[in-house]
């Protein structure tokens, strides 16, 4: 395992248990080297959505090895894997989670405040500037309730970018965003590959989308097809 | 670890977020501990009320001479019936002198006991207050008026006059209320009584004394015990009975019974002779803190049911939580949080409603004939009842909050965001 490698899952098998006892991962069995744009395709039911929960340290019902940065991660305390995510790793989802009561940019502080590593004002900062990145620090001071779909998605973008993440995993990032909002966010996942040397790994459907990742992952009925 | 910055700015923008939900719970809190307040404060006002009018003016200990047939006949000391069984009819009870033997000797011997505040004489005379061809049957009783001052709160009960001027008149005597209204007599007029012996004492009446006890107003009055000696014809040592004032009230069990047995002298302690009266006083305590306690719970369950619906609602917010790197922990914290600054804010405006209440109640008028130096209602302003109401608060909040806190914390966030 080489120093570029930043997640390795070994032998991976994941059985779902109620209501009755389901084989969804069958020895999936990969790495994903740093700076690589991966997306992960396949019919729905696959067991993709599954697998990369695994991968974000979320889902801990499993069995085989995950490596993380060098480091296995399998086993490890529930406390010290929230910390590992909140540290490293940033997530964008289908629908948008952001949290509705607070403002765009307290959205974005958030997991920055958690992690505690800089003074309020350098989280600000930071966290405007994210924004910026992504063409919305005009909505920042509105409620996260207020803005568009496609705002959203961004915003969720550049709460995953606040603490310069090794890796961003998406669940269908682009799932229901418009063909114009689609493309927007395809084009800033790929600007960070470009310039911050950030590893993506996208669950998605989109064939559009997965054509102009560096590699694609296809699973079928819990098993990887072709890579 | 925790960063309790973050967690806390979470759970307040929760609660602002969601104003009328937080403000039901909390006045819930507000109402459970304000009543709580207002109970205790006036149950407790009114149990020293109560302590004061019996226990202040009753002595720790008694000391007379009590009329009592032997306990050993003559019979029983006849060897031959030892064993017998025996009938006597018509016991006579024995002939003891009221009089306290040897009372001055006993009343300096118990005045030097460390234990002793004061132990001060009194003697009882049965008199007739006259007036005209009417005689009405009465008590006046002899004692030292500026230590029954200094001892048993007498000067309370003095409603027109005043203590010093019986001390200080030869002839006074202190009227009862009741005799004064019957016989239209008051301060300065002179009354006439006369001894069981048929000896005739003009009494210039220098106060008049009102105990709120009807019974004891109608009979009773009170002179200096010199001028009781005096009436009586009896030399200064005669004294019927002692009363005894102690620094420790708890110690008037074994002093009673020690009396008892080194002078051969009936002792009555004020345990036995008002052991109703603390029962009473226990169980008013149990019946405000059971009211209480019950509104507390009712509050609590108000929360609960608040955080657990809140947290039903906020599914979602959890996953992503959890997803973007907070712990279960700090999950739990966040709802913890959120129904202890519940408690505490619903606590500390239940002290400021329950103590504002309190001063108004403490400012009613509350006059009665029973209790003639009392003008409002009596409230007992304890600050350990505001420790103990804050302190409720917040642990019923957290107890409330904990079981809804935990569900979050064990919520598995991947679950939900399948679930979309």
């Amino acid at each position: 395992m080489g120093n570029d490698t930043i997640l390795e899952a070994q032998h991976i098998n994941k059985y779902f248990r109620e209501p009755v006892l389901f084989h969804v991962l069958k020895d999936i069995h990969f790495k994903i080297n740093n700076g690589e744009f991966v997306s992960v395709m396949g019919k729905s039911g696959c067991g993709k959505s599954t697998l990369l929960y695994i991968l974000s340290t979320m889902d801990t019902d499993y069995e085989g090895n995950l490596f993380f940065m060098g480091k296995k991660i399998t086993g490890k305390p529930h406390e010290e894997l929230a910390r590992i995510r909140n540290q490293h790793i940033g997530f964008v989802f289908q629908f948008h989670y952001l949290l509705s009561e607070f403002t765009v940019l307290e959205n974005v502080m958030l997991p920055a405040k958690k992690l505690g590593m800089k003074s309020l004002d350098e989280i600000k900062h930071d966290a405007i500037e994210k924004l910026r990145l992504l063409h919305i620090e005009d909505q920042a001071h509105k409620l996260a309730s207020q803005i568009s779909g496609g705002q959203k998605q961004r915003v969720a973008i550049a709460r995953a970018l606040i603490n310069d993440p090794a890796i961003i995993m998406g669940d269908e990032p682009t799932g229901n965003l418009d063909s114009h909002n689609s493309d927007n966010v395809l084009r800033i996942f790929r600007d960070l590959v470009l310039e911050k040397k950030l590893s993506l790994l996208v669950v998605t459907h989109d064939h559009d989308f997965a054509d102009q990742t560096d590699r694609i992952i296809e699973m079928g009925d819990g098993r990887i097809l072709k890579d | 670890m925790i960063n309790w910055k973050v967690i806390l700015s979470i759970s307040k923008t929760h609660l602002l977020s969601r104003m009328k939900q937080t403000a039901i719970a909390a006045l819930g809190v507000t109402f459970g501990i304000g009543t709580f307040i207002i109970l205790v404060s006036f149950m407790t006002g009114l149990n020293g009320l109560l302590d004061g009018l019996i226990l202040n003016r009753t002595p720790h200990v008694h000391i007379y001479n009590e009329i009592e047939p032997s306990k050993t006949q003559p019979i029983d000391r006849y060897g031959i019936l030892k064993d017998g069984f025996k009938v006597i009819r018509s016991i006579k009870p024995k002939f003891v002198q009221t009089k306290i033997h040897n009372a001055l000797p006993l009343l300096s011997n118990l005045n030097k006991n460390p234990e002793v505040k004061g132990a001060i004489p009194q003697l009882r005379a049965q008199i007739f207050y006259i007036s005209g061809s009417i005689e009405l049957g009465g008590n006046l009783i002899g004692l030292e008026v500026l230590e029954e001052v200094r001892l048993f709160n007498f000067g309370e009960y003095i409603v027109k006059g005043s203590s010093e001027a019986l001390d200080q008149t030869e002839n006074g005597i202190l009227l009862g209320a009741g005799v004064a209204e019957k016989m239209s007599l008051n301060v300065g007029n002179t009354v006439q009584i006369s001894t069981v012996g048929g000896e005739f004492f003009p009494l210039k009446i220098v106060g008049i004394y009102q105990s709120g006890l009807a019974d004891i107003d109608n009979i009773q009055s009170f002179a200096s015990l010199k001028t009781v000696q005096r009436i009586l014809g009896q030399p200064k040592n005669y004294v019927t009975d002692i009363n005894v004032k102690l620094y420790d009230i708890d110690q008037a069990v074994p002093m009673a019974r020690q009396i008892e047995r080194q002078f051969q002298l009936t002792a009555v302690d004020i345990k036995t002779a008002n052991a109703q009266f603390e029962t009473g006083t226990a169980i008013r305590n149990l019946i405000t803190y059971a009211v209480s306690i019950t509104l507390l719970v009712v509050a609590g369950f108000g929360i609960y049911n608040i955080l657990n619906m809140l947290i039903y609602e906020k599914m979602n917010d959890i996953a992503i939580l959890k997803a973007t790197g907070f712990s279960g922990k700090d999950v739990q914290y966040i709802f913890i949080s959120q129904a202890v600054l519940i408690g505490l804010v619903g606590g500390i405006l239940g002290l400021l409603i329950g103590f504002g209440l309190s001063v108004v109640i403490d400012h009613l008028p509350f006059e009665t004939d029973a209790l003639p130096t009392i003008k409002t209602y009596p409230v007992n302003f304890n600050p350990w009842y505001y420790v103990i109401g804050i302190s409720f608060a917040m642990v019923s909040t957290f107890l409330a909050g904990y079981l809804p806190a935990r569900k979050a914390r064990k919520i598995d966030p991947v679950e939900i965001i399948r679930g979309q």
